[in-house]
């Protein structure tokens, strides 16, 4: 099955109960599928001003930061890896300073002004059994094997604040239960999908991707549809053409949330064959794949709640 | 008789199944909130009155064999599948697959069902007050169905026995689906399922619905002939 959840604030009231809500959210569908779970939270991380406690989740931009060219890479290695060496190696490589914010043992963030090709070429040199789950300006993305409650309290996600995140809690159908096939799919900057559903023709979709020399890290069905949208939209696409080429270009079962920098936006396919329910309020946008995940959410009692029709795409912005 | 008082915040799924099935018959449950929780009211045979304060989950009143449950919010999917007797009324609207392989007894939608409500039919009425998404009646052996609104695309694909009465509009038709001529039986059946269905059926003139019913061409398989799945 699956469960996806996502939340897209637009009352900057509730950015510090971010990590919260959307823990909640998850938990909830854990039953869709506990055999691991990931999510992708996005901060603004810009300074805060000084005393302010609703921080961006992990890591306040330091004295280094430069608003705007900086990239926060998600880290994550199921071998103990020092973290503070791998960045002298990696900002010595790269030319360029690094920071490093601590996230669990198993994983970090990097926050580097480094071209991104550079940075990610250098962390495949310097530590190849380090995988990059996401990166981005406001995103930062974790994921593991396990039920969603023990991954989101390790990793203190109900401390994270944010204006928007996902999450995906896995039940396997068409590849392997590890980390880096869990959900999100993060493979360009800012932006992550996570998928209800199979797709079919996607090892013909990936070879066709391949030949445009756009390369998957796993097997999975889901991180091939992660890799059309973001190809289509390295190419000038908006989102919601991106996800048009899904419906166009993929065949299968298919309940899409997939987020960028400033986008919010669900898709299902052309039987909505996946579940997905949506509810609205003046403070937020949230969906999940059944409405009990919905059901603890602050006024959403007075939410105007709907099910997408197929094949019909709605995008929210910030 | 005063109503036994369940809530959901503080039992668990299978507990309230099994204080319902408890009920003798006559009596009547409120079940609270239920906050989208699956499978509540599932099972039962005996004659009990339930209502679901709140917005329920998947396969509500699923399976029942002589209960009248009533949900006082929405449903998500597959609201009173295989229901074999007795009724499930839902106030709001229904997700996907409402009514599924119900045998018998009535299930009323008083706003919108969503795509494949009363796939395979099999014995029960399903009456929607508003629209219905697409595919529904999908393979529907036996039974009626009674949309006030408007029918989505593929409507009543491999019909065998069950007949649609759509009030509004309908998309398109799904494959060995056809529309058929009223007959005075037709109108006096849809005037008694309006009836059945209350308040929200008021605005169907049973003269003016039209009748879907299988066309016949895909009934028996043949192998050898041009089939048209």
């Amino acid at each position: 099955m699956c469960g996806i959840v996502g939340l897209h604030l637009k009352n900057p009231g509730l950015q510090p109960r971010l990590g919260e809500l959307l823990t909640q959210m998850l938990e909830a569908m854990t039953t869709r599928g506990p055999d691991s779970a990931g999510i992708a939270v996005y901060a603004d991380r810009d300074p805060a001003p000084a005393g302010n406690e609703a921080g961006p989740g992990p890591g306040q931009p330091g004295q280094h930061s430069q608003p705007g060219q900086e990239l926060r890479y998600s880290l994550r290695s199921d071998e103990t890896i020092d973290w503070d060496l791998l960045a002298k190696r990696i900002a010595a490589e790269t030319g360029r300073d690094l920071r490093v914010e601590p996230l669990g043992s198993d994983s970090a963030v990097f926050v580097s002004s480094a071209a991104e090709t550079s940075f990610l070429a250098a962390v495949r040199r310097a530590a190849p059994q380090v995988t990059v789950p996401g990166f981005g300006r406001s995103m930062v993305v974790v994921k593991d094997v396990g039920a969603p409650a023990a991954i989101c309290a390790r990793y203190g996600i109900p401390g994270w604040g944010g204006y928007q995140g996902i999450g995906h809690t896995r039940m396997a159908t068409e590849s392997a239960v590890t980390t880096a096939h869990s959900h999100p799919f993060a493979p360009a900057a800012d932006l992550a999908l996570v998928h209800n559903g199979s797709f079919s023709n996607y090892a013909t979709v990936r070879g066709r991707l391949a030949r445009q020399g756009i390369r998957c890290d796993t097997d999975n069905d889901s991180e091939v549809a992660a890799r059309l949208v973001a190809a289509r939209m390295a190419e000038g696409a908006d989102l919601a053409d991106g996800l048009r080429t899904v419906l166009k270009e993929m065949d299968g079962f298919f309940t899409l949330l997939v987020t960028t920098r400033t986008q919010f936006a669900v898709i299902r396919d052309s039987f909505a064959c996946k579940p997905a329910v949506i509810a609205e309020t003046p403070d937020y946008v949230a969906m999940a794949s059944e409405y009990h995940a919905l059901a603890g959410l602050p006024g959403i009692t007075g939410a105007r709640v709907f099910e997408p029709m197929p094949e019909e795409i709605h995008v929210w912005s910030r | 008789m005063e109503p036994v008082i369940l809530s959901c915040a503080e039992l668990s799924t299978r507990e309230i199944n099994a204080a319902l099935a408890a009920l003798p018959d006559g009596a009547s449950a409120r079940v609270l909130e239920p906050r989208g929780r699956h499978n509540l009211a599932v099972g039962l045979s005996n004659r009990v009155r339930i209502d679901i304060e709140g917005n329920a989950g998947y396969f509500i009143g699923g399976l029942g064999d002589g209960p009248d449950v009533v949900v006082h919010g929405f449903t998500g999917w597959s609201v009173g599948e295989n229901l074999q007797a007795g009724s499930v009324r839902v106030e709001g609207n229904a997700s996907e697959c409402a009514g599924a392989s119900s045998r018998g007894g009535t299930i009323v939608i008083e706003g919108d069902a969503s795509s494949r409500a009363g796939i395979s039919l099999k014995g029960g009425t399903i009456l929607v007050g508003g629209n219905v998404g697409h595919m529904s009646g999908f393979m529907a052996q036996a039974g009626v169905m009674l949309i006030g609104g408007d029918a989505g695309d593929a409507l009543g694909d491999s019909l065998y026995e069950a007949v649609i009465y759509v009030a509004g509009k309908i998309a398109s038709l799904g494959s060995d689906a056809r529309i058929e001529e009223l007959t005075e039986s037709d109108v006096r059946a849809v005037k008694a399922l309006a009836e059945l269905g209350g308040a929200s059926f008021g605005h169907v003139q049973p003269e003016n619905v039209t009748r879907v019913a299988s066309a016949r061409g895909l009934y028996n398989f043949d192998a050898l002939k041009d089939q048209k799945y």
